[in-house]
């Protein structure tokens, strides 16, 4: 940025140096108060003591990653063994934001290909479509979702009523029901970048395929996935990560049995009953473990673009 | 040409149909074993949609189209033996040129590596060997090109179908694609059904030319039939240069009839089938087949407008009279006998025994 001016390596100044700075002003200050700052503040947090109802005691301490890794016997005095709990917590949610993000990209894929293969001048009005519900706040859309999977809800009574089933199917608190709430939560962050994806897709690329004697579903692994995979990775990183880290539809849909890193974390900030150091290390972890996720993300489009 | 005389293609009564509009309007043709046939008209014609029906990607309103004898148009394009040459190459841009010649194979049941190996022979057979390894976006346009056709010809189809494969090419390099694919159809056998909307190309590739227009067959014939004998204005005008003139006709006796122009000159010329005695149409007389004289022994006479340098050729525009100019081409190598007349003088304009050809409509 600030070699620009003189790029040329000429007598030419640039006019705009003294302005540039202040107008870059805006996204620099954004981004403090919006990332830096919080993060670092986590950062710093997670490595403090602990103050009783709630809150930090600025004293460095590492008792927060401790508790997360250590299993150190009821009393706390026995050597470090490997803590289950967190881990398991960070399995499942691993375990459920995957499974949220499988179903996504199986109705995502066809709904993105469906909408992209629509004539021009009405595919904006299905993309419009699709994003409709995503006006009303989440936490009604998640009740709605509870209300809607209930044993006494609409869905087990359509089931009933048309003689698929002879008792209701109990789906809330269920892992089930918490993956379709996360599924509903993100499903247009699947559908919209691999739309984007399908929509720039040369789709004579397909028919040089059939006319080279391949059959459709081969079209669609060999020539088309490959060619919208760009497209495909980001959605589901686009829900992957946040459903990683949510906790209204675990909260809401699910029970004890389903209890996701994203609530853990609420609960250490909600309340008396808090452990703030706890939640900020926690948060570390999780954030650490997204970062990854990006990097090698980042490392294959990298590697696709030289391709 | 070697043609055995069997039908490699066989389009009848073809309609093509989008919503109102009619893109095709009931096509007949036959397209022989071992071929090199040209689909020739001006863009829109509906040259790309008669040859995607053949290909299998668009459905055919009416009609049917048989391969060596079997119905074939309601196969799915992939269980059409049968391969395209791409207008835009449509090449797979994340497969290796040697993964993409060797697509094809592959999709036939081949192995891997037997695919492989037959892609190697097939882009040596273009000149290709040396960017097996390369993506298309790594080659030229002309390269890429030549996969295109390395990739169409490698599964060795029944029929190879070109749409228009060498208008993105630049001049010199058309040509030499001109005289390669020409030699590729004769060394594979294949039948070669090609689109173009260039009357020079299909002249000189083809054996024989169906010339299209407003979704009908104009003419279909040999090149020297359709530049020789056009069947009508369409065809007299679109292929090469000619002089239009409106005439009557006098006589019809056997073979030969002969014409009179609105100034009363009289011009023999073949008699055409359905042309009878007292009919106006029009005849056509190609440039070449006039030449000029010095005033007074002409068969008519007129002055010189203009006088237009084209390379080998020289071309020059006479008047006859206000409502009637001919173009006269001479050959540069002949000029040297008869010089040039300059516009303003008077010439007299010779007619080839034969050059004036009766069209139909
Ligand atoms: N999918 C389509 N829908 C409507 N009209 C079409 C479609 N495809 C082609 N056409 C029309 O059919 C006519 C013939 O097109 P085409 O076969 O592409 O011509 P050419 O290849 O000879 O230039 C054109 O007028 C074109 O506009
Ligand atoms: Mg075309």
């Amino acid at each position: 940025m600030a070699g620009g001016g003189t790029a040329g390596g000429g007598p030419r100044t640039d006019t705009y140096a003294p302005v540039r700075l202040w107008l870059l002003l805006p996204a620099w200050v954004s981004l403090t108060i919006l990332v830096l700052a919080p993060v670092s503040m986590m950062l710093v947090y997670s490595f403090l003591t602990k103050e009783f109802r709630g809150g930090v005691i600025w004293e460095f301490s590492l008792s927060a990653y401790d508790q997360f890794f250590c299993n150190r016997g009821l009393f706390g005095d026995e050597p470090c063994s490997i803590e289950w709990t967190y881990l398991l917590i960070f399995w499942r949610s691993i375990w459920q934001a995957g499974a949220a993000t499988l179903l996504s990209l199986a109705i995502g894929f066809p709904t993105a290909y469906f909408i992209a293969t629509r004539p021009a001048r009405q595919r904006a009005l299905w993309v419009f479509l699709i994003t409709i519900p995503y006006w009303v706040n989440l936490l009604i859309r998640t009740v709605s979702m509870k209300f809607l999977l209930r044993d006494q809800g609409p869905l087990n009574d359509a089931l009933l009523g048309l003689g698929i089933l002879s008792e209701p199917l109990s789906i809330v608190n269920t892992n089930l029901a918490v993956q379709l709430g996360l599924f509903y939560s993100y499903l247009p962050f699947m559908v919209l970048p691999i739309y984007a994806a399908v929509e720039r897709y040369n789709f004579s690329l397909s028919e040089a395929a059939a006319d080279l004697y391949a059959p459709r579903w081969v079209i669609l692994r060999r020539i088309v996935i490959p060619a919208v995979k760009p497209g495909i990775v980001a959605g589901c990183i686009l829900v992957f990560v946040p459903s990683l880290g949510s906790f209204l539809a675990p909260d809401l849909l699910g029970g004890a049995k389903t209890f996701m890193i994203g609530s853990l974390i609420e609960e250490q900030f909600k309340g008396n009953a808090g452990n703030w150091p706890f939640g900020a290390a926690a948060s570390m972890i999780l954030l650490t473990m997204v970062l990854i996720l990006l990097l090698i993300f980042a490392r294959q489009q990298a590697r696709a673009g030289n391709g | 040409m070697a043609t055995d005389g069997t039908i490699a293609i066989d389009v009848r009564d073809a309609v093509k149909r989008y919503g109102d509009f009619t893109a095709l309007k009931r096509i007949s043709l036959s397209i022989r074993d071992n071929e090199f046939f040209t689909l020739l008209g001006p863009s829109g014609c509906g040259k790309t949609t008669l040859l995607r029906m053949i290909a299998g990607f668009e459905d055919v309103t009416e009609g049917a189209i048989f391969l060596f004898g079997d119905e074939i148009e309601t196969l799915p394009p992939h269980k059409r033996p049968i391969n395209t040459v791409f207008q835009d190459y449509a090449l797979f841009p994340h497969m290796t040129v040697i993964d993409n010649v060797g697509f094809g194979l592959e999709m036939r049941g081949k192995s891997k590596s037997d695919a492989r190996k037959r892609a190697g022979e097939v882009l040596e057979m273009v000149q290709l060997s040396q960017f097996a390894n390369r993506k298309p976006a790594q080659l030229s346009g002309g390269q890429q090109q030549r996969v295109a056709l390395a990739r169409a010809l490698a599964p060795q189809p029944k029929v190879l179908l070109l749409d228009e494969p060498l208008s993105a090419l630049d001049l010199k390099l058309r040509k030499a694609m001109q005289i390669e694919l020409k030699h590729l159809q004769r060394d594979t056998g294949i039948t070669f059904i090609f689109v173009t909307h260039d009357q020079e190309e299909a002249l000189t590739m083809s054996d024989r030319i169906a010339v299209m227009s407003s979704g009908e067959l104009q003419q279909l014939g040999d090149a020297r039939d359709i530049y020789e004998r056009p069947r009508n204005m369409f065809v007299a005008d679109f292929i090469g240069d000619t002089n239009l003139l409106s005439v009557t006709v006098n006589r019809v006796e056997g073979q030969s009839a002969t014409c009179r122009l609105a100034s009363g000159h009289q011009i023999a010329c073949d008699a055409v089938e359905g042309i009878a005695p007292g009919a106006y149409v029009h005849m056509s007389i190609r440039p070449e087949r006039l030449y000029l004289s010095e005033p007074g022994d002409g068969y008519l006479s007129g002055t010189v407008l203009e006088n237009i340098f084209v390379g080998t050729d020289i071309t020059t525009i006479v008047e006859i009279s206000p409502d009637l100019r001919l173009t006269v081409r001479t050959s540069n190598s002949d000029r040297g006998a008869q010089g040039i007349f300059a516009p303003g003088t008077a010439v007299a304009v010779h007619l080839e025994q034969g050059a004036g050809r009766l069209l139909a409509d």
